[in-house]
């Protein structure tokens, strides 16, 4: 490997890395500061996929589709919390896995009934459809650094509403101690059902600026979930800057080992935790 | 085309967990079949995924079998026929329970399936301990009809070697001297890498370099700058289904496609054209099928299809036609009189079958010996550009039969 193709993986690792924070940003706020164990995450990233590519067609606008979808999922997300989730709270985080697992089934079907089982594909919107050329016979995609772009802006916006908004000190005040919020006169159910309506909203968003990376195929959120438990739990829960790090050290270990440890390849994103968690338990920015 | 990695992992585990939605609705219909087995009636096990990722594939092949059945009558030798059926969830770890819920509770005849390979390796041990007639209408791992032949084991799809064998000659009648080879790692990939690295060398042609990424992950990113960076006369690559499309897609957005031609196996543009749209275009594989062999028994059996099903066949649809056709070679044979197993597989070996996909004999392994089709991508159809290899047989590296 020489010098300029290093560079080009050096990209590829912080390209892949800053995607993975986009796909587990939602993951970090549901689970790494509400502490709801949410196996469902993957079902709405492919929701928010299926949304894109079904009012993208409708519409014939990606951007048009992502303005429509957004809200949806915000309205869909608070009604999951107030129906389902907020009666979870109290319980072990056993009933959490079970109905978030039983979620997933329920989702994967409906998915299928209403949208099939095909393989479809969500065009580049056309403005950011080009390639910029790196040597002689490979190019990169701009919206692939257009999706690098949001991403650094989205983990942005997440750092300051939970560290610097009153908002965010409300709602980790909340994650320390529900009760004593709730007594100090703050609605701490409407903070709880906003967090979750937020996190299912940054999932499904994923799933749609990503739709035309990935393309948009049956049980494609499994694939994703996996890994997004893997960056807050090694990134430390609780924390968005502990969530960035991780993934973008997940995209470079990811990204190297494919080129240079092709034999294990699959499980060097695992070691990689293992080693972590051996060093420090709490993860990489974790309150241990 | 499918996994059989006996390893945990982890998000392969997952992505399997969603199959479990439909499985008990569809395990239900097993026991009301059972119940209503009438003496006369030759009792066909359907084990296929009817729920998950590979779902289509299942239904596909179901009507096609249902489809070659329904031109005889609703007979196969002189018997009417009925339909047990197990959803196989693709999941490997219920392969033996399911295999032996037909086999020793319904007591099926015969029993059709499946897609995933998985799976299929689990049914063999069922099947080779209690000798009960198998038709594989898809599964393509090299093992079932290699080191797990039987004299009851049939297949009447491919060998995942088959499908990429007849690209080495190929490649090298375009005057590509060596190629890079990208897969995922699991059996399926491996195999049709080892097919295609046979066939290549054999015509003095060189594999450089052997790409893998982890199944199911879909970031090709860092592979296809080893890819530029390698710079090969072409690329052969297997994927399927969301794989192969987002495939496809990178290797055009990486500017890849135009200066380092790409290569497949078939299922790398079967099923995701409409998806990819101008990516795949030019894209050449080989298959036993193709969109546009314009045979008469071909045609015949996509007006059928089409009539009956309001869908187009694909090619597994083919294969589960001929899933039905070859047992009714069988059973003609015999006069429908099952228990005459021995004659009921001979008659089977030496069947020639009259398929869609061209006329097919069964190798000594009983895979099919098929000629392979040059397909390429022109405006969202995998058009034959002739045949690659003529009566293509699978080496059934292992088979002591």
């Amino acid at each position: 490997m020489d010098f300029a193709f290093f560079l080009i993986q050096l990209l590829n690792g912080l390209q892949y890395g800053l995607l993975l924070f986009l796909v587990a940003s939602g993951l970090t706020l549901i689970f790494g500061i509400m502490g709801i164990i949410n196996l469902a995450h993957g079902s709405f990233y492919m929701l928010g996929a299926y949304l894109a590519w079904s009012l993208a067609g409708l519409t014939g606008s990606l951007v048009a589709a992502i303005l429509v979808a957004v809200p949806l999922t915000v309205v869909f997300g608070m009604a999951l919390e107030w129906l389902l989730i907020r009666r979870l709270y109290e319980r072990d985080h056993l009933f959490q896995v079970l109905l978030t697992y039983g979620l997933i089934l329920v989702f994967e079907e409906m998915r299928s009934i209403l949208w099939g089982d095909d393989v479809h594909g969500v065009p580049v919107p056309a403005l950011l459809n080009a390639s910029i050329p790196l040597t002689e016979n490979l190019s990169y995609p701009v919206y692939r650094l257009f999706i690098s772009a949001v991403c650094l802006l989205l983990a942005l916006g997440l750092y300051l509403l939970i560290q610097k908004t009153r908002l965010g000190m409300m709602i980790r005040a909340g994650a320390s101690n529900r009760d004593m919020v709730q007594s100090l006169g703050i609605n701490i159910k409407f903070i709880y059902t906003l967090v979750f309506a937020i996190g299912v909203a940054l999932a499904a968003f994923a799933g749609m600026i990503n739709a035309p990376l990935s393309s948009v195929f049956p049980n494609m959120g499994g694939q994703v979930l996996i890994i997004c438990f893997v960056v807050v739990v090694i990134g430390g829960i609780g924390s968005v800057k502990g969530a960035m790090v991780a993934s973008l050290m997940i995209g470079l270990a990811d990204t190297f080992g494919q080129v240079l440890l092709p034999e294990v390849a699959g499980m060097i994103v695992y070691l990689l935790m293992a080693i972590v968690l051996v060093w420090r338990p709490a993860g990489l920015f974790g309150r241990a | 085309m499918s996994s059989n990695e006996k390893g945990f992992d982890r998000r392969e585990f997952l992505k399997s967990t969603a199959a479990v939605a439909g499985a008990t609705a569809v395990g239900t219909l097993a026991p009301l079949g059972a119940a209503m087995a009438q003496a006369g009636k030759i009792k066909v096990g359907l084990m296929l995924p009817y729920t998950g990722t590979y779902a289509a594939l299942g239904v596909a092949i179901t009507n096609g079998f249902k489809l070659a059945v329904e031109e005889r009558g609703g007979k196969l030798g002189g018997r009417e026929i009925e339909y047990i059926v197990v959803d196989d969830e693709s999941n490997p770890a219920k392969a033996p329970e399911n295999a032996n819920k037909l086999v020793q509770r319904d007591k099926v005849d015969v029993v059709i399936g499946t897609v995933h390979s998985g799976v299929a390796m689990g049914m063999a041990k069922v099947i080779r301990e209690t000798g009960t007639l198998w038709i594989n209408p898809n599964a393509g791992a090299d093992e079932v009809t290699g080191p797990l032949c039987a004299p009851n084991i049939f297949r009447t799809s491919f060998s995942n070697w088959q499908t990429t064998h007849a690209l080495g000659k190929v490649l090298k009648a375009k005057g590509h001297k060596n190629a890079v080879f990208i897969t995922w790692k699991y059996a399926a990939g491996e195999q049709m890498m080892q097919g295609f690295k046979e066939g290549f060398e054999k015509e003095g042609g060189k594999l450089i370099k052997e790409l893998y990424t982890p199944f199911p992950q879909v970031e090709f990113q860092a592979l296809l700058t080893e890819i530029a960076s390698i710079k090969p006369d072409a690329v052969v690559s297997f994927f399927a289904g969301g794989g192969a499309a987002k495939f496809l897609k990178d290797y055009a957005a990486a500017g890849l496609k135009g200066k380092i031609p790409l290569y497949g196996s078939g299922f790398l543009t079967d099923g995701v054209l409409e998806a990819v749209g101008d990516a795949a275009e030019g894209v050449e594989t080989t298959l036993h099928y193709a969109d546009s062999l314009n045979t008469k028994k071909d045609n015949a059996f996509r007006l059928a299809y089409a009539k009956t099903y309001k869908l187009q066949p694909d090619v597994y649809a083919v294969q589960g036609y001929d899933a039905g056709q070859l047992l009714a070679a069988g059973l003609d044979a015999v006069k429908g009189n099952i228990s005459n197993k021995a004659g009921m597989i001979k008659a089977m070996e030496s069947a020639k079958i009259d398929s869609p996909r061209g006329a097919w004999t069964l190798s000594k392994a009983h895979n099919p010996v098929q000629d392979m089709y040059l397909r390429k991508v022109v405006g969202k159809q995998n058009l034959v550009q002739g045949v690659a290899w003529k009566a293509l047989a699978d080496p059934a590296k292992g088979c002591k039969a």
